[in-house]
Formats: C-alpha cells, structure tokens, sequence
C-alpha cells in the first residue's frame, strides 16, 4: 500500500501530555484535604471501634461521678448531668452520625440525580415541572422547614433522612441539570443517539459519569451540613429520642449547666465541628484538586 | 427590564402559593389532628368530633386550603371565632378582616397580636448581622481573591471554611464560655429586657456575633471563588497589559464583575439568617419569630406555624426578586439582552 | 478636536531601527514537579517599522513569547535567561511601575478571543477612554473624544452609539475591531498580534487583515503578528520566523520563506497547506510524522530531529543546533539544510482518490428547516422564525465528496444535522439510498438507516466521552448495530478500526485525556466507520487541527474512501481544503444554496457574487499570489425575519436594483451541473477576471 508511508508514524502512541492521575492518587498532594480525611477517619475508627474500646457503656450513670462530674482518669472528658461518660457517649453517638448523615445525603443522591439528569436531558416540560417544584422546596427558610416537619411526623433516624432527602434532592437536582445542560449539547451525546441508545442509558452511563468531580465535592458539602442539620435538630429538642446518645442533644443538655460546668456542652460542641470541619475541609481539597486539572 | 420583573415577580407568586399550600399540607394532614390540637389535650373526644364537624375538616385538603386563603384574605369569617363552639377564641379586629391568621393557641391570643412583635425583635437581630456580614465578606473575600494563593489568601480562606464548620448552637456554646462564663464580660440571656441588669445593647452582642460568624464564613468563601475566577479573565490580562496599575485593575475591572454571582447569594443570606435565628434565638433565649416558630411547632400551634411560615416564605420570597433584579441590572448582558 | 491632542501622538520610530532585541530568551514554567522549559535559547530581533510574524503550530511557544515581550508570565512563569530588550531598555529587569509604563503606551497587543478580551460589565467607551487618561493624563473628555475618532479610524459605523454599547451589542468582527482601536490608542512603538483573527469568518478576517494593514502604514508601527496561519502571514508580514517546540527554526524574508524553505519542518508545514491551485488528484499531503514531544520530554540536539526524515544520530542528535545563514537575511537551525532535497520531497506519495459512480445517494429536493423562536412563558408567542435551511436541493453521487462551504449562520451543519438524523427536517425531503429521512430523526431510523449514515464532529474535545475509553464507544457502536456480539469479537473489531485509522491498537483502552487532537478525531472516525456507513457526514473534522494534523486525517479520510467507497457530505469554512478534496461544492449564505457545481468550476469565473468576495478574502499562503481586491460591507445579518429576495442582497457588491431585495433569485445553468442562484445573467457573470493570478516577476 503506497499510502502507509506519511502517518504510519501515527502508530507509535506517544502522548502528547500526560493525564492526570484520579482524584484520589493525587489526594495527598492537598495538604487541606489530608487534614480533612484524617479527622473523618479519626471519628470513623472510634465509631468503629467503639464496642472494643475499654469505655462505659453510653447509658450506664456513674453515681459516684453526680458529685463532680468534671473530667478525670475515670473519666477523661466527665460525666453529663447524670452521670453518663461523655467520651463514651460522644463515641457511640459518632455512630448514629456517621451513619445517619451519610445516608442521608446518599438517598437524596438517590432521589435528586434522575430528577436533574431528566430535566437536564429531557429539557421542556419535564424540565419545568421539575426546577418549579425545586424552586418551591429551596425557597423555604430550610430550619424551618426542618421544624415543621420533625415536629409533625416525630424524630427518628428514618425522619431525619426523610427530611433531608426533601430539601436536599432539589438543591442536588439543581447541580445535577446544570451540569447535564452544558453536556448536552456535546458532540459525544449526538454520537450516543446516532447509535440509537435509549435516554437511560444516555442519562446514566454518558452524562452522570462526567458530573462526578462537582458531586464529590458538593457530597462532602452535604455530609457536613447534614451533621449540623442533625446537630441543630437535638439541639432545638427534636434529636434522636433518649436515652441514645446524640451529639446536639448532649449540647443543649449541657447548657443548662454551662454557668458551672462548661465541659458538659464544650465537648460535645467541639466533637460537631470537627467532624463538620474534616467534611467541609476534604470538599475545599477536592475541588481544588480538581480545578487544577 | 420591566417585562423581566413583571415575568418573575409573577412566577415568584406561583411560589409562594405552592408553598404555602405545601405548609399547609403537612400541618394539617391529618384532620383529627387539627381538631385535637385545637382544643388541647384535655379535650374531650366528643368535643374534638363537634368541632371537626363543624369545621368540615372531613373536607379534601384542596378544600380546606382555599377556606384557609379565604380567612386569610378576609373573604370568609373565621370559623374558629364563633361563640357557638365556645372556644372564647376573641379578636378585637372582628372575624373578618384582610390578613386574618386566625387564633394561636399556644399565646392564647390572635396571631396578629403575637407574631408582629416577634417578628421586630428578630428583624433587629437579623438586621444588624447583615449589615455586618455583607461589608465584612466583601471586603476580606476580594482581599483574598485578589492574588490567589497568597499568604493573605490562605489565612482568609481556612477562617472561611472553619466559620462555616461551626453551626450556630457551638459558636453558642464557646462564646458563652469564653464570654459569659470565663470573663464574664457579656450576659448569656438575651430577653432582651432592661431588668436583668445588663443594657439592651449588650444582650444584642452574642446573638449577633454567632449569626454573622456563621454566615460570613460562607459569604467570603463565595466572594473570594468569583473574585479569583474573574482575575483569571482575560479581560482582566488586558486592563493589566494597558498598564492599568493594579489597584485601578482591581477596583474598576475586577470588583464590579465579581460582584454579580455573589449578589444573589449575598441576599440569600436573608433566607439563612430567618433560618439561623431559631437556633441563635434559642440559644439565647432571645423573644424573637425563631423560638416562637420552634414553640409553635413544638406545642402544635398550627394557626401560628402557617402564620409564621407564611411570612417567612413571603420574605424569603421578595428577596428572591430582588434579587434577580439586582442580578439582571448589575450584569448588562441579562439588562440589554 | 485640538492640536494639543494630536501633538500627543508620538512620532514613529525611525526604520530599521532595531526596535525589539531578545537575546538568547529562555523562558521556564515553575511548578511543584520542577521546571519545564517552553523556550530554551532564543534570539530575534525586529526592526522599527517592519511587519513580523511568527508562525507555528499550537504548544510552540508563541503566545509564551509574547507574554514574556510583555512580562506578563503569570505566576509561574519566569525568564530564566537572557535579555528582552524593547526600544533600549530590558524588561526582564524592569520593576513594576516601569513595565506599566510600557505596556499600553510602548507595546500593546491585539488578542485572540475580542469575546473575552473586553470587560463584559464596562462601556466600550469607558474601556476606551481609560487609555488615554492613563498615559496621558487627559481629562474624560478629550480621552473620549479620542477614544470616538480612533473607532472612526478602525472604520466602525457610528462610532457614537459603540461608544455607549457594551461588549456583547457587538459582533465578533466588531469586537475585533474595538480591541484594536484600544490597542493603537496610546499609538504604541510596538503592537503585537496574538492570532487577532483566528474564530472570525473568512471574510471578516479579510476585513480585519486590511485594516491591520491600513493602519500600520497610517501609523508606522511596527507589528509582531503570531500566527499558526500561513496564509495570513503571507498577507501581513514581511519578515517570518518559523518556530517548533521554543526553537525559532527559520527566518526569512516572507517571499524567500515560501519560495525556498530551508528547514525540514517549515517545508513539511508549506506541503500540508492546502493550496488553491491544486487538488487531490495532483497533490497528496504530506504530514510530519508523530507527534511534537511534552515540554517536559524535550530531544537533545535538534528539536525537530525525532520526526525528521533525514535524522542523523551523529549530526543532529548531541549538541543544540546553530544557526546558518543560507542566504542574506535567511537563517535556518538545520546541520542538513544543503542535502534537503536527497531526503525531503513533495510529491514522494500519492493517496489515490476513490472515484465517483453516477449512482445517486442522496437527494434533497426543497429541504427546509424553521425554528419557531417562541417564548414559552404563559404561551404567548412572538411570530419570529429562524429560517436554518430554506428550499435546499442537491444530490451527491455514490463514493462522491460533496462539501458544503459558507460562513457561520449559513445553515451548513443544521443541513448536517438533519442529514444524520439529529434534526428533523420541517418541509421539503432528503432522500438517502431511496428513502425519504427529512423527517426521520435518529430515534426513528432503523438500525441499518443509522449505520448507513454517520457523523464525524468537529470538535476533538467533545467527540469522545472524557468518561469512557477510546474504544468504548466503538464498541457499543459495534454491538448496536448488530456487528459484532461476544467480547472477543468487539474488541478484534475495535482493533481492526484502529489499525485502519493508523493508531496503535492500545490506546482503545485509554481515555481521551491521554489521546491528541489529532488522535481523538481518527477515532472519531473509526467510529463513524464501525457500521460500514454508506455515507459520511463530516462537520468541519479538521478545522480544530494544526495544520500538519490535519493534512494527516484529510489523506487519512481519503485513503479509508477510496477502499470503502462511501460517500462524504463534507461541512467546511475552509475554501482552500474544499478546493483539495471535493468532488463536488455547494456555496450557502443564510440557509440557501447560492452556487453548486463541480470543484474547479466554482473555483473559476462565473462566480456568484457571494463565492466571488469568498475567494477574494481567502488567505492564500503564497506571497507570489496576487488577489482580486474585493471586500463585503458589513457582516451575514441575522437569520431570523430574512427579507424575501436575495438572502445575499444586503451585502452584495454587485447588486442590480429593487429586484434583488423583492424577488427570490433565479437558479441559472451555467453548464456542465454548474448552477449559480442570481439576477445577474450568466454572461456578465462570466465576464470577470480571475481572482487570482500569479505574479509572474516574483516566482522562482
């Protein structure tokens, strides 16, 4: 063949610029993610290994401690105002954080991309019908809508997801369309359609895939806000109900006695944002690593 | 521009009634309840049937909503007024009348009577974080995404990212300590009433303090992330390569322009703040529109709850188009589009 | 108007002068990885008055140069070594007051995107007015008045209204302009050109190459235009310098540079131009082989060497090259320029074009596409129409190349879009192998109708999911259309598809990310290829390319014809690759066919009008080539409410009267399959010269 000659050289695949290694591989080189990734992982092996540790049981009241409840060996962070150990229950109830907020922010995932990923693709009505009823959800002061709803259909654990699965999956949804539309256009869409590929799969395996880099970032966002979520609804009184340690409620059970003893609230409180802290830390890594690209 | 405002003030309005109808919704969704609420737990069973007779709560929840607008609106009496059920549920403005919210049977008193006052006290706390959240942002997030990845920029940044990790009822907490229970300067109760022995103004300063600590931290971090996008523009390389000195660079090209994605956000904090002041306002023990919902809520006071939550969606709501409005005028190419 | 403003203008620099000296230049890019070199040693100087360019493919350092000119590196840029000295003082020394001092007022620069180069929220005035004020210290008024008479100068129309508009009430062309006007302001010594009109349409670039032109004589300054255009430098400039990967590999003067390069890379560049004056069946291109090396990876010795057909491991591969003069004023990095001929030379191969059947394949007989342009909200609709393609008929024939040529806004790719199935049609029918397909979107079509007829994009960015491998797609493709099923047999198919577009069979498992643009296009390819299509839609395939990349995939495409004998409905702004591959051409102008014929009649007289101006503005890259002077007026007006005569008529040279703007125009036969839709009779229309013509004195 006469013409195998001017780009047979295209064969060696020399390229031209090196990609860039996935998001994770580069993690370390975000000193802020790092710090970020090492106080989740701090919580999450206690509450982990919150059955191993040589700790109290969260509920078990230490009569001896209602005199002076302040910390100790016996007690390295005190007692509460019944003489619980503070340590053990902030452990325990890393537990129902770490479980309920993640899972929380995952179901609205769940609920929230199909509903921006069809608005996105669909466009038209569908897409009207959808941002509307967003737009009507995100309009509402969101604590007030926490209020309203916690109060009506009561706190537990499957509430506060469902609550958070409705104010969220609009904000997600809305993410979600943004990035769907400046994808949609794109010519490997059009490539998917001239092939005769259905909108599912269009919608979940070409356009969701590319959407990752800002949802990674905004699930790290979630996680943490869901924590203060969570944290403001024991506060206020609508926490998870006793005696099951959660950490909101512990702090509005301490300030009732921060006059005299502050670390009942001081604990707990610091215990809230550090975690709050490590997610919004690993999500400000994250996106910048990911703008560098 | 006119048509624009008048497009979206009236799919603003759109809202608002979907909202409020959603409100409603989940406050009165079971009917015996709304009965049962009414009349307080001491009621007796046949007295709750009476009165959900009497107040058709057999009725669709369509049905219910628009008698609800009509109360609201002054087009139909208050039911919940009449002698004949023996509520003693009295409003000297009569039982018809525009803006009618109906009784709250928490205060036992009108809404009217209760929500108002309620509703100052807030809008001064509230009113005073925003203006200092909004100069205080500006001011450290340009300063911060004017040379991205300075010094200056760091430190903002990482006190941006901690605010924002620290919700409202622990910066509560650790100003109290600090403030109240170690120094001693400050008082830890904001009843905002002379008698305790501390000025008005010093019972403002913690409530204060915790909501604009909160909402800055989230306001910088936007304002620096525009700032630093649009000093990445290219129009920016050229004032620069005009010779424009930096300063000018600054403070004619860059500001302006990273001034119109952050705008909606800025009067987003509106909404936060209505958000932010339950908890603050409970922390605080402050006599404001938070804790009154939180009580509301919490003792099942649903007249107040669609009182409250219907003025919060109305503020909530103007901001929004204000807004867009703000947005369009600052950004020429939406004005002139 | 006072002479006190006008005395402001400084005089130019007396000629010859030299104006700008770079003395061996090395330019590094920091990061945390270490440094990267983008240029490593290099010398040019450019006198007072002249006109130099700097041509080069993209990643050579160009643009870097320039910034450096400027010390304007960002962060992580630096000047590692060397001197910039610009009209007798060094700018790699100069703190930041003095470098403010002469950028705007010593040396300005005209960039490459008007869209972002002007401030979206300031009035152009402002924007224009702040010059003045800053390096005169004139007051707001008089830096207005001379912000107003300088946009008189770079001929926009009432300059008062621009004055007042922001940057998007503007045009591209427009904008253009404006970024211009701002950079001859302060009248500086030395403007620099960063591919001012790359984005713009042909014609508009052809306005804006005058007007460049125009005002360096009105003014005398003395420009450095960069450019990976040769054609346009061939317009502009009378020096050149050829750069590759931070190397200035070749200078000369324009003519010399074209008439007798002297470098390997500068020849192979020239031999991928497409030109006017020859075609596939004369002509082959002649690409560079392999791609040009990371920063990071630079070769020892000569830059060029690895991809150099006359590499020697001794001679070319140790030490840097030095530079040669070959003759007066032309200079070459190359220890081998005197043997190019024993192993460089332009017709070595010859991809041997598929040739066309008289079997009709496709058929568009009064095709038509309307965008009702409504407005959604409360259904209220404004009765405002887009019309994209208006009464649309031609036909290709089997294993034809049928390109459409014409400017943005022509409704050439709506056309393609409906061809391939991603738009319906709103009146009129498109047959393709006998069926009717306008309004058959993809959805519709049977699987065989959609591997009958596949799109290659135009962008290489885009046409590939950053998300999936480079063989992914191809490989749903395969299954799609029922070619192939079990793992096994998709991924000998994908390797089969790979090895016919030339790229080595494992990058199918890489991303994108990892591929070039020239790569990702030929999978582009292998995967409009994956159903055996009968028809190929090709929407400008090469327009996103480097030159020497796109020769590669035009010989590429027309290798893989020949063997399939597909038809190619081939999308292109690009007269000059019109001229090298079609068979046929159709000229559109907001969505109606003004001329189609057989390629060498529409390159020759009768024009259209339209098509005529078209050639008139090509860039030709050939010095020796002299041009009919013929400029449009204006640029293609908005294709909503279109007046119901001529589309061309506004902007028409050569209009007749009333008739033009009232009456649809006549299709006239010219012969030969040659129809040209105009007022004007066949025979006036034949009786212009030619728009080109070879200067007899100046060829060698």
């Amino acid at each position: 063949m006469t013409a195998t000659t001017p780009d047979a050289a295209a064969l060696t695949a020399a390229p031209v610029e090196r990609a860039p290694p996935s998001l994770l591989r580069r993690l370390p080189h975000s000193p802020v993610a790092m710090v970020g990734l090492g106080l989740i992982l701090f919580w999450v092996a206690l509450a982990v290994l919150a059955p191993l540790l040589p700790l109290d049981p969260p509920n078990k009241q230490d009569l001896m401690a209602l005199a002076d409840p302040r910390p100790s060996w016996r007690h390295w962070l005190g007692t509460d105002f019944k003489g619980r150990d503070i340590l053990s229950r902030l452990i325990w109830g890393a537990r129902t954080v770490l479980s309920v907020a993640p899972l929380a922010a995952l179901s609205a995932y769940v609920v929230g991309c199909p509903l921006g990923l069809a608005a996105g693709y669909y466009g038209g009505k569908v897409d009207t019908l959808i941002s509307r009823l967003s737009d009507i959800i995100l309009s509402f002061p969101i604590i007030i809508l926490y209020v309203i709803l916690i109060a009506n259909i009561g706190p537990s654990a499957l509430n506060i997801v469902l609550a958070v699965v409705l104010t969220a999956a609009p904000g997600i949804a809305r993410i979600v369309r943004g990035l769907t539309l400046e994808q949609r256009h794109l010519d490997y869409i059009a490539a998917a359609q001239l092939r005769r590929e259905n909108a599912l799969y269009i919608m979940f395996v070409e356009l969701l895939p590319n959407c990752r880099g800002p949802l990674i970032t905004d699930f790290c966002l979630r996680v943490g806000y869901t924590i203060i979520t969570i944290g403001i609804l024991g506060f206020l009184g609508l926490g998870l109900p006793p005696p099951d340690p959660d950490w909101g409620t512990m702090v509005k059970e301490g300030t009732a006695m921060i006059s005299v003893r502050p670390h009942m609230s001081l604990f707990p409180a610091l215990a809230i944002v550090s975690l709050i802290l490590g997610f919004n830390l690993l999500a400000d890594g994250v996106r910048e690593l990911s703008l560098r690209e | 521009m006119g048509r624009f405002i008048f497009k979206r003030a009236a799919s603003l309005v759109l809202t608002l009634f979907a909202a409020s109808f959603l409100v409603f919704a989940v406050t009165e969704f079971s009917p015996s309840n709304v009965a049962r609420k009414t009349l307080g737990p001491f009621a007796l069973q046949s007295q709750v049937d009476i009165l959900y007779q009497k107040l058709g709560l057999h009725d669709p929840l369509a049905v219910r909503y628009s008698r609800w607008l009509g109360v609201l609106l002054g087009l139909k009496a208050d039911p919940l007024q009449d002698p004949a059920l023996g509520l003693q549920f009295k409003d000297p403005r009569g039982d018809k009348y525009f803006g009618n919210f109906g009784y709250s049977t928490l205060y036992k008193a009108p809404v009217n009577d209760v929500i108002w006052g309620r509703l100052k006290a807030t809008a001064a706390l509230a009113g005073i974080a925003f203006a200092l959240i909004v100069p205080l942002s500006l001011v450290l997030g340009v300063l911060a995404g004017m040379r991205e990845g300075s010094g200056l920029d760091r430190t903002i940044s990482i006190f941006g990212i901690v605010a924002t990790s620290v919700p409202e009822f622990a910066s509560g907490v650790f100003l109290v300590a600090l403030f109240v229970v170690g120094l001693g300067w400050l008082p830890g109760t904001s009843p905002l009433d002379a008698g305790s022995g501390w000025p008005i103004w010093t019972q403002m300063v913690l409530p204060v303090a915790v909501l604009v600590l909160y909402d800055s931290g989230y306001v910088v971090r936007m304002v620096r992330g525009s700032m630093a996008e649009v000093m990445n523009k290219p129009y920016i390389r050229t004032a620069i390569l005009k010779g424009l000195p930096m300063r000018e660079v600054v403070v004619r090209h860059a500001v302006r322009n990273a001034m119109i994605a952050p705008f909606t956000v800025i009067l987003l904090q509106i909404n936060f703040l209505i958000s932010g002041v339950v908890v603050t306002e409970m922390v605080f023990a402050y006599p404001g529109f938070g804790r009154m919902i939180l009580d509301a809520s919490l003792f099942g006071d649903i007249a107040l709850i669609e009182a409250a939550t219907l003025i919060a969606l109305t503020i909530a709501i103007l901001t929004q188009l204000v807004s867009d409005v703000g947005y369009a005028f600052l950004n020429p190419q939406i004005r002139l589009a | 108007m006072s002479a006190a403003v006008d005395s402001s203008f400084q005089t130019p620099a007396p000629a010859g002068r030299d104006l700008l000296v770079l003395d061996h230049v090395k330019v590094e890019y920091v990061s945390s990885l270490g440094a990267v070199t983008a240029i490593p040693d290099l010398s040019l100087t450019i006198r007072a008055g002249e006109s130099y360019g700097l041509v080069g493919e993209s990643g050579c350092g160009k643009s870097t140069l320039l910034m450096a000119i400027l010390g304007y590196l960002g962060p992580t840029g630096r000047i590692a070594n060397g001197r910039i000295v610009f009209d007798g003082m060094d700018v790699t020394k100069a703190d930041a007051a003095a470098l403010a001092r002469i950028r705007g007022r010593g040396v300005s620069i005209v960039y490459q995107d008007p869209n972002a180069a002007l401030n979206p929220t300031l009035t152009i005035g402002r924007q224009l007015a702040e010059v003045p004020m800053l390096h005169e210290g004139l007051d707001g008024a008089s830096a207005r008045a001379r912000a107003r008479r300088i946009l008189t100068d770079v001929h926009l129309p009432d300059p008062d209204a621009v004055m007042d508009r922001y940057p998007h009430q503007l045009s591209g062309g427009q904008k253009q302009r404006v970024v211009i006007a701002m950079a001859l302001l302060a009248n500086p010594k030395l403007l620099l050109l960063d591919e001012p009109t790359t984005g713009l349409d042909v014609t508009v670039e052809a306005a804006v190459l005058d007007l460049v032109n125009e005002l360096r004589e009105k003014y005398g300054t003395t420009l450095l235009y960069i450019s990976h255009n040769l054609g346009v430098i061939a317009k502009v400039c009378d020096r050149v310098g050829v750069m590759y990967l931070g190397d200035l590999v070749e200078e000369a003067p324009v003519e010399e540079l074209f008439a007798r390069p002297r470098h390997p890379y500068t020849r192979r560049l020239l031999a991928c131009v497409p030109r006017l004056d020859s075609d596939k069946h004369t002509t082959t291109f002649l690409p560079i082989p392999g791609q040009p090396p990371s920063l990071g990876s630079r070769p020892r010795g000569c830059s060029f060497g690895p991809r150099c057909a006359g590499f020697e491991p001794q001679r070319c591969g140790m030490a840097p090259i030095a530079e040669e003069e070959t003759d007066p004023g032309h200079a070459v990095r190359c220890v081998r320029w005197r043997e190019l001929d024993q192993f460089e030379s332009r017709d070595k191969e010859h991809v041997a074009p598929a040739s066309p059947s008289a079997e009709k394949v496709l058929e568009a007989i009064d095709l038509s596409k309307v965008y009702e342009l409504g407005n959604a909200f409360f259904g209220f609709s404004s009765a405002r129409q887009l019309v994209a393609n208006e009464d649309l008929s031609f036909d290709a024939n089997k294993g034809e190349i049928l390109a459409i040529v014409g400017e943005s806004g022509s409704g050439k790719s709506t056309f393609a879009r409906i061809l391939a199935g991603l738009q319906d049609a709103s009146g009129g029918k498109l047959r393709v192998l006998g069926e009717d397909l306008s309004r058959m979107p993809a959805s519709r079509r049977t699987m065989e109708q959609l591997a009958a007829v596949q799109m290659v994009f135009q962008n290489p960015d885009a046409t590939l999911n950053p998300s999936h491998t480079a063989g992914f797609s191809i490989g749903r493709a395969l299954r799609k259309f029922g070619i192939a099923r079990s793992r096994k047999e998709i991924d000998s198919r994908v390797r089969d598809l790979f090895a016919m577009v030339r790229l080595s069979p494992h990058l199918a498992r890489q991303r994108p990310g990892r591929l070039s643009g020239g790569q990702k296009q030929r999978v582009a390819i292998a995967r409009a290829f994956a159903g055996d299509p009968k028809m190929l839609v090709a929407d400008e395939p090469v327009s996103a390319l480097d030159v020497s990349v796109q020769a590669a995939i035009v010989n590429l495409l027309l290798q893989i014809q020949a063997r399939r004998g597909a038809t190619i409905v081939f999308i292109s702004h690009d007269l000059a690759l019109v001229r090298h591959l079609a068979d046929r051409v159709v000229v559109m102008y907001l969505g109606r066919v003004m001329e189609m014929g057989p390629v060498a009649s529409i390159f020759a007289p009768p024009y259209h009008p339209y098509t005529e101006a078209l050639l008139a503005a090509v860039p030709v890259p050939d010095p020796t080539v002299k041009q009919k002077h013929l400029r449009l007026e204006g640029e293609p007006p908005s294709p909503i409410n279109v007046p119901a005569g001529c589309r061309f008529a506004a902007r028409c040279p050569r209009k007749v009267g009333a008739i033009c703007d009232n009456t649809p125009p006549p299709e006239r036969d010219a012969g030969g399959g040659h129809m040209i839709a105009c007022h004007i009779p066949i025979e006036e229309l034949k009786a212009v010269t030619p728009i080109f013509s070879a200067d007899p004195g100046q060829v060698s």
